[in-house]
């Protein structure tokens, strides 16, 4: 299962990039990245849009989020349940047609594999997004708002990462 | 409209917009939506010389997109508090601005870069994008992000909160 994790990744290791950014950047004498500058346009356009979706949205409030957990408040269950309705419809139209993106490749969903770690990650992943009333895309959103005290919830994504890079080898998959 | 725009926007109007981010995505840029990759993309850009495997097979080039991407939630924040709100948002209660309220926001962040990353994906990666392709593996993932957000609300709610 470990395997299946890593598909996208394995046909690239560490020291093969480098050579071929080195011949790359000669080549195109710009940045050494793979996507094209278009592409990186339309994301930030995207994930800003998003940005204030998630901050007008209130998905970015500690409160919102505990009352939630609580059964307090519908808010952000309609919130999760209204947009998983909208991207799947949008996920069905794109299948049905076919479609590609707009530089011609077809659009395909990668699959997430399944392993213990879906369940027992998903469990940890759900403790801190309770205690922090924050899950990864508001933590940026509230970072932008300047709430300094976001960096500490960032932080401690990062290393909370770190820790899973590291153990990473002998959790269960 | 104008009015309508500076309120919070109700679920009915944000939720089907997020939803819609995720087809939006697909056609603009040709990725799947999801954030929490990013966290992994810092890592080994951080540590470029790292023996972790994680990190060591992971191509940052083709992850950079995961940056741009959450610089873009950045920004958004930054609008939707700064320009399109009349009121300044709580984000967080009162009693986050002190040591051990930012104690738990780092603990708190800690099981969420772990949690995520050991799940594969976040609220977008799977709850999200996962469920609306029908990706099994996802459903499971968000039926466990509530049994550990329940859990801890309602199991461990009187010491933390």
């Amino acid at each position: 299962m470990a395997t299946l994790l890593d598909n996208k990744n394995t046909d690239h290791l560490a020291p093969a990039p480098t050579a071929e950014t080195e011949t790359n950047t000669t080549a195109r004498s710009t940045t050494s990245a793979v996507d094209s500058s278009l592409v990186y346009a339309t994301t930030l356009m995207v994930g800003t849009f998003l940005g204030i979706l998630f901050t007008k949205s209130e998905v970015v409030r500690w409160q919102r989020v505990h009352e939630m957990f609580l059964f307090q408040d519908s808010h952000l269950y309609l919130i999760i349940g209204s947009g998983v309705a909208v991207a799947m419809l949008g996920m069905a139209i794109i299948r049905k047609c076919e479609a590609s993106d707009i530089y011609g490749k077809p659009i395909q969903y990668k699959p997430k594999p399944f392993h213990k770690g879906v369940a027992l990650g998903g469990m940890t992943f759900g403790a801190g997004w309770a205690i922090t009333g924050a899950c990864p895309g508001p933590i940026y959103a509230q970072l932008g708002s300047g709430v300094g005290l976001a960096g500490f919830t960032y932080a401690g994504a990062l290393v909370g990462m770190y820790l899973y890079a590291w153990a990473k080898p002998h959790l269960p998959h | 409209m104008t009015d309508f725009l500076l309120q919070p926007w109700p679920w009915w109007f944000s939720g089907p917009l997020i939803g819609l981010t995720v087809p939006l995505l697909y056609l603009l840029a040709g990725k799947g939506f999801g954030i929490s990759t990013s966290f992994q993309q810092i890592g080994a850009l951080c540590s470029p010389r790292s023996k972790l495997d994680y990190l060591k097979n992971y191509d940052r080039r083709k992850g950079t997109w995961t940056l741009v991407f959450a610089f873009g939630i950045v920004i958004g924040g930054f609008i939707g508090s700064h320009w399109l709100s009349a009121e300044s948002i709580e984000f967080l209660p009162a009693e986050f601005f002190s040591v051990w309220g930012a104690a738990k926001l780092f603990i708190g962040g800690t099981l969420i870069g772990f949690g995520a990353r050991y799940a594969g994906g976040c609220t977008s990666g799977h709850a999200i994008t996962g469920i609306a392709n029908w990706n099994f593996p996802s459903v499971v993932a968000t039926i466990f992000f509530f049994v550990g957000g329940l859990g801890v609300t309602w199991g461990l709610g009187h010491i933390l909160f």
